[in-house]
């Protein structure tokens, strides 16, 4: 089959997939939300815009302020550009690294093999959470880089586990075989033998390392470990707990921080199906 | 079978002494100085000479007085004595005893959660596959039950049952008015307490759970073996039954990989209700700066997952018969 048909056939199951159209068109939504969203209010994210305190949605304030008056939708708009990146940065890292020791491991065998995977198991029973909140407590100011940086370095293990059993099947097959025969280097049969052929897995790996990122953030945030500097989704919902939220009844102030990234976490999910179905002719619905 | 355990544990003994020495290592090479940290924190004392003592008498605590290759030994030491230090927030409690009343809520809440929330999200994933409505109702509600971040799901219901109805309590382990004792009264505040912490977390487990056995399930039904049953003229009833046994071994090898996500979870949900267990008293830790006690939190966080993940392999080789069989069951 040519690759031009290879990808006609992609974009034609791709299009007719609701799954995978639902969760693009909800993830892009927030995208933009994100993006242009603060420019749409004149109040900054920490400002104490409202001098009456809480109060609940209203044509100046579309989705209420907080009790110190803070506009909920400047910081909504604000802490999902901190979730973007969050989910970009260190679910990409996360990828990576999962990439870099699962080829590593799968393609040379052996006593590197050996040496990886007691590596990626230690880590993989390591709760991550624990590290992350001992490196954070440390931190005397923390950016939303240095939270991305830790939970990349800190999420990679089960990307690496999953990455490395694909490459051992891979590599015993004849086409490798060729490869290494014609004396194609290690690195460049990865990348253009190996890693092409697992071009979907890699993906679908990234986009449940991009959910799992953010997940991660929100609860470090919401113990009180987030970036000193800027607001998060995470901390929205902490300060809400913290300032009592739930006695006051100001349900505007927690519910849009945790409905936004369970809507965006769904959706990333829903996109992984759907790419499977796609990717995976056997789990198509016809 | 003694090489499967072998394995096993050699690799929770690096990871404790990874962790160990992860636990040493960040106070003494993060940047900032945490003794001078900690001490403008808690000193309402100006007195400058009293702060120098106090300064003294932690760095002498965190050992930092010593040589590196010193300090980590008798890290080790006191370690093994059972001393954590002594909690700055609580003071003059010892961490050890700070965090071993905690135990028993986190125990309380957390056992009956995570094997409630398995138990069920398989038999429900199981019974949703190839059973078109059931699929298409339990399959996108789980979807949207394991997206939702621990804290909110934990938010809404104390929000909407203790606020709006009004009939759960939502903070504390017990009612506020109750003195710990052995009558049918305080065991139902604990009970009628323990309610909403422990229903968010098994709901946002019971979600994974019944996806990842209905995506196993599948799987498992479309094997060779299970047409070859089928073929036979085996009761549909029957090719499940054994579809079920096969698919529940990478849910239990998915319950060790899980582990740590669960326990982050329920620190969080502790802290939403101010249950008062390790979640609650790391918000408190870290909020006073008490690193003693953030260290300890870590440690107990640390050794619970690695006792949990042995319990699991145990587990593990009496239900795979192939683990006990010297075959490789499942991949060290």
């Amino acid at each position: 089959m040519s690759a031009q048909k290879k990808k006609n056939e992609f974009i034609y199951f791709s299009s007719r997939n609701p799954k995978l159209l639902a969760g693009v068109s909800i993830i892009l939504l927030f995208l933009i939300l994100g993006l242009i969203g603060p420019s749409l209010t004149d109040h900054d994210p920490f400002a104490y815009a409202n001098p009456l305190g809480a109060q609940p949605p209203s044509s100046g304030y579309w989705f209420g302020t907080t009790f110190f008056g803070q506009d909920v939708f400047s910081q909504l708009v604000n802490g999902l550009r901190a979730t973007f990146l969050v989910g970009a940065i260190g679910g990409g890292l996360g990828t990576l690294l999962g990439m870099l020791i699962g080829f590593t491991a799968g393609y040379r065998g052996g006593v590197v093999d050996e040496i990886l995977n007691a590596l990626t198991n230690i880590v993989l029973v390591i709760p991550t959470l624990a590290v992350l909140l001992i490196i954070a407590a440390y931190l005397e100011v923390r950016s939303i880089f240095t939270e991305c940086l830790f939970i990349g370095l800190t999420a990679w293990p089960w990307a690496a586990r999953a990455i490395r059993a694909q490459t051992f099947s891979l590599r015993t097959r004849d086409f490798v075989d060729l490869a290494r025969m014609s004396g194609m280097r290690p690195l460049k049969i990865i990348f253009t033998e190996i890693a092409p052929n697992m071009m979907s897995y890699l993906l679908l790996v990234f986009i449940l390392q991009f959910g799992g990122a953010i997940l991660t953030a929100a609860t470090l945030d919401f113990i009180g470990l987030g970036p000193t500097n800027a607001i998060s989704l995470g901390m929205m919902m902490q300060y809400s707990v913290m300032w009592g939220a739930l006695q006051l009844g100001t349900w505007w102030w927690f519910i849009p921080p945790g409905l936004a990234i369970t809507i965006i976490v769904g959706a990333l999910y829903s996109m992984n199906v759907g790419l499977d179905e796609v990717f995976n002719p056997k789990l198509r619905e016809m | 079978m003694k090489r499967y355990f072998g394995r096993k544990i050699l690799i929770y003994l690096l990871t404790f002494f990874l962790a160990v020495t992860i636990d040493w290592m960040i106070p003494r090479f993060m940047p900032g100085d945490p003794v001078r940290n900690m001490l403008t924190r808690v000193s309402v004392n100006t007195n400058a000479s009293a702060i120098q003592m106090m300064y003294d008498y932690y760095s002498h605590l965190f050992g930092l007085d010593m040589p590196l290759w010193q300090q980590y030994l008798s890290f080790w030491k006191s370690l093994f004595m059972g001393e954590l230090g002594i909690s700055v927030y609580l003071f003059p409690t010892p961490v050890k005893d700070v965090l071993l009343r905690a135990i028993p809520y986190d125990a309380f809440l957390l056992v009956p959660s995570i094997l409630l929330s398995w138990y069920a999200g398989n038999k429900f994933g199981a019974f949703a596959a190839r059973s078109k409505w059931l699929d298409n109702t339990i399959s996108p509600l789980s979807y949207i039950l394991t997206a939702t971040p621990y804290m909110w799901l934990g938010i809404l219901l104390a929000w909407f049952f203790g606020i709006v109805l009004g009939i759960f309590p939502i903070a504390g382990a017990y009612s506020f008015t109750m003195r710990p004792n052995l009558s049918w009264n305080f065991i139902g505040s604990v009970f009628h307490h323990w309610f909403l912490p422990f229903a968010s977390l098994f709901l946002v487990g019971f979600g994974g759970w019944a996806i990842g056995m209905r995506n196993m399930i599948i799987y498992e039904l479309e094997a060779d073996y299970s047409h070859f049953l089928g073929a036979l003229g085996a009761p549909k009833k029957l090719v499940r039954k054994y579809a079920f046994s096969n698919a529940v071994l990478p849910q239990i090898t998915g319950l060790a990989l899980q582990l740590g996500v669960i326990v982050a979870g329920a620190l969080v949900t502790e802290v939403v209700f101010s249950y008062p267990g390790i979640g609650y008293l790391l918000l408190a830790a870290i909020q006073n700066q008490d690193y003693f006690l953030i260290q300890g939190c870590f440690l107990f966080i640390i050794i619970g997952v690695l006792l949990a993940n042995f319990i699991i392999d145990i587990a593990y080789i009496l239900v795979d018969p192939r683990t006990r069989r010297g075959m490789t069951g499942e991949t060290a």
